[in-house]
């Protein structure tokens, strides 16, 4: 669906991503992780053209993005971010916005499909009593459902989102991510994900990508790429990987320097 | 304040404009009552009171119409797309480029060569000359860089005051004068060919500026945002920036400096509407044109038959009754959430 043939990529004179290959498969849900600074970000911002390689290619559905028209992307990928609009904008209105890429030329107003649409999504992603809110009065998880449902809008064949768990509590983790996996296994909806929280990457995704200095070191499943090796390698941090007794997907915990001392000093 | 449809909106800000106009047009010096000011026009006959209508109130109240409009649909576009409600036409060194070129043109005298048209062609290529180094300035590999935008466009502004000044201090006083009248705007305009290009130009913009109301949406978003919707915002950026520029370069030219129009009409009518530039341009067009019509018809009447300049009316006008909603609001409203 999506496909990175040696890309190399950055800001100006920085590079950030080298060298890079990946391909993500159709209906696969699949996960960025990696340090900060590692390059996620800028590997995610490549797939929506925001950053431009420098060489290499991006690939969305075998065609390169640089052939494809700005408003041909937006309707095969939708963006979940995290920056909040600075507007006053009601929820339904935002989710709303999602359908511009389908706005014909000399069009000024949504089309009943276009609201038609925005309701379902909202009724979707459990939003829709709060339609005529105003986003700057939502709860953080509340926001990042308006954020889904907008970019679900845009009927996409692939959804990005980055961190859209930062912030939230264990519930709403739970439910963002729940959703997300439910749109992928229902509605067939490529899902690429970066997360923070290896553990919740190791329990929601089919595959993950591990970033280390705008490289990548690992491709895998969770258990072929959550090794406490690599870990504390590329965190450079103490870990032990246990396997989570209900889904046996690998857990990552981490040892405080505290704990760190005390086992060196009883062996 | 609360958000009304644009069914209650729309007759609404159509009739403050048309009651502007009526005011206008039945008020001034000579007195001419509103019943006799129908039968005259209907009657159509070459009166002296036919012709201070048609030829003294009706030119300024069709200016005011087209440059209320100029400024505001310029503020909403430059608001929305800086996402900065400082942002106003006068914030980037139009109005000072402007007001440069007609300074010089005073000075050197070159309105006894072009008596018409002279003044408005100076300020125009002064507003120009601060347009093309803004725009070409900030262009880094067909990327338009906002905030160098607004930067430069506000070190432009001092450096064209500061001529301005310089220009002060070497004329004598009655070019002063004239320098000083013309800065501080003014609807009067005698001729009616200048009226009429610009008024057809700023309703040509007007309907264009709607073509852009879907960006605008996606821009107030930010910028990366809007890419994320499917808006190739370089595009965008500089067919916004360059059509804001036209209103603002032409109206300037023609009127001089009215200040606050643009920057307070869509602040006011954005409460009234909330985000959406497609309900914003249209009713900050007419409540813009509004607003300006009845500024104007204060100034030439309130100490008739000495004429203030427009500019200050709509600054203490504008100011405090934005001043007031804005207190109402927030002794009302809920923190935070505002553009």
């Amino acid at each position: 669906m999506i496909e990175i043939r040696g890309l190399t990529c950055g800001y100006g004179e920085r590079t950030v991503l080298h060298d890079v290959d990946l391909s993500v498969g159709k209906g696969e849900f699949f996960g960025i992780i990696g340090p900060n600074g590692s390059g996620k970000t800028t590997m995610l911002r490549a797939m929506t053209r925001l950053v431009r390689p420098a060489k290499g290619a991006v690939l969305l559905a075998g065609v390169d993005m640089k052939n494809l028209h700005i408003a041909d992307v937006a309707r095969k990928v939708a963006v979940v971010s995290q920056s909040m609009p600075l507007i006053e904008i009601t929820v339904r209105e935002f989710v709303l916005l999602g359908r511009i890429p389908y706005y014909s030329k000399l069009q000024f107003f949504e089309r009943e499909e276009d609201t038609a649409i925005a309701e379902k999504v909202m009724e979707m992603t459990g939003i829709h009593h709060l339609g005529a809110a105003l986003m700057s009065e939502m709860s953080a998880g509340e926001v990042q459902l308006a954020f889904i449902a907008r970019g679900l809008a845009q009927q996409p064949q692939i959804l990005l989102l980055d961190e859209p768990t930062s912030h939230l509590d264990i519930t709403h983790q739970a439910a963002i991510l729940d959703l997300v996996k439910r749109l992928n296994r229902q509605e067939g909806l490529t899902v690429v994900i970066i997360l923070h929280d290896l553990n919740l990457a190791s329990e929601y995704c089919d595959r993950l990508v591990l970033m280390d200095r705008g490289r990548i070191r690992k491709i895998g499943t969770p258990a072929e790429v959550l090794d406490y090796e690599t870990i504390e390698e590329v965190y450079r941090t103490v870990v032990v990987v246990r396997a989570n007794p209900l889904s046996r997907k690998p857990f990552v915990m981490i040892v405080s320097e505290e704990v760190k001392d005390k086992c060196a000093g009883r062996s | 304040m609360k958000r009304r449809s644009m069914r209650v909106l729309l007759p609404a800000a159509c009739l403050f404009l048309a009651a502007a106009a009526v005011t206008a047009i039945a008020s001034g010096s000579a007195g001419i009552p509103l019943l006799r000011v129908i039968t005259t026009i209907l009657e159509g006959q070459a009166t002296p009171e036919f012709g201070i209508l048609m030829d003294i109130r009706l030119p300024r109240i069709i200016l005011g119409f087209a440059v209320g409009g100029a400024l505001s649909i310029a503020g909403v576009i430059l608001q929305g797309m800086f996402r900065n409600p400082l942002v106003e036409p006068y914030t980037l060194g139009i109005s000072g480029g402007a007001a440069l070129g007609a300074a010089l043109c005073i000075i050197l005298k070159l309105h006894y060569i072009l008596p018409m048209t002279a003044l408005p062609l100076s300020g125009f290529l002064g507003s120009c000359l601060v347009i093309l180094p803004l725009y070409f300035l900030n262009m880094r590999r067909t990327v338009l860089r906002m905030q160098g935008i607004l930067l430069t466009g506000v070190m432009m502004s001092f450096i064209s005051s500061s001529l301005v000044f310089l220009i002060f201090a070497i004329s004598k006083t009655q070019e002063l004068h004239s320098i000083v009248f013309w800065i501080m705007g003014s609807l009067e305009e005698p001729n009616w060919t200048l009226i009429l290009i610009l008024t057809a130009i700023v309703v040509v913009c007007l309907f264009a500026s709607f073509f852009f109301a879907p960006v605008l949406n996606a821009l107030s978003l930010g910028e990366e945002e809007a890419v994320h919707l499917g808006i190739d915002t370089e595009k965008a950026k500089k067919q916004l920036f360059l059509m804001a520029s036209l209103l603002t370069g032409i109206s300037v030219s023609l009127t001089g400096i009215i200040g606050f129009v643009g920057l307070i009409v869509p602040h006011f009518v954005r409460m009234l509407t909330g985000y959406d530039h497609r309900r914003l341009l249209v009713v900050s067009f007419l409540v813009g044109s509004g607003f300006l019509i009845f500024c104007d018809t204060i100034a030439r009447t309130v100490i008739s038959p000495i004429e203030l300049p427009v500019g200050v009316i709509t600054g203490i006008l504008g100011g405090s009754v934005f001043i007031y909603v804005l207190a109402r609001r927030q002794g009302s409203a809920r923190p935070g959430g505002s553009l």
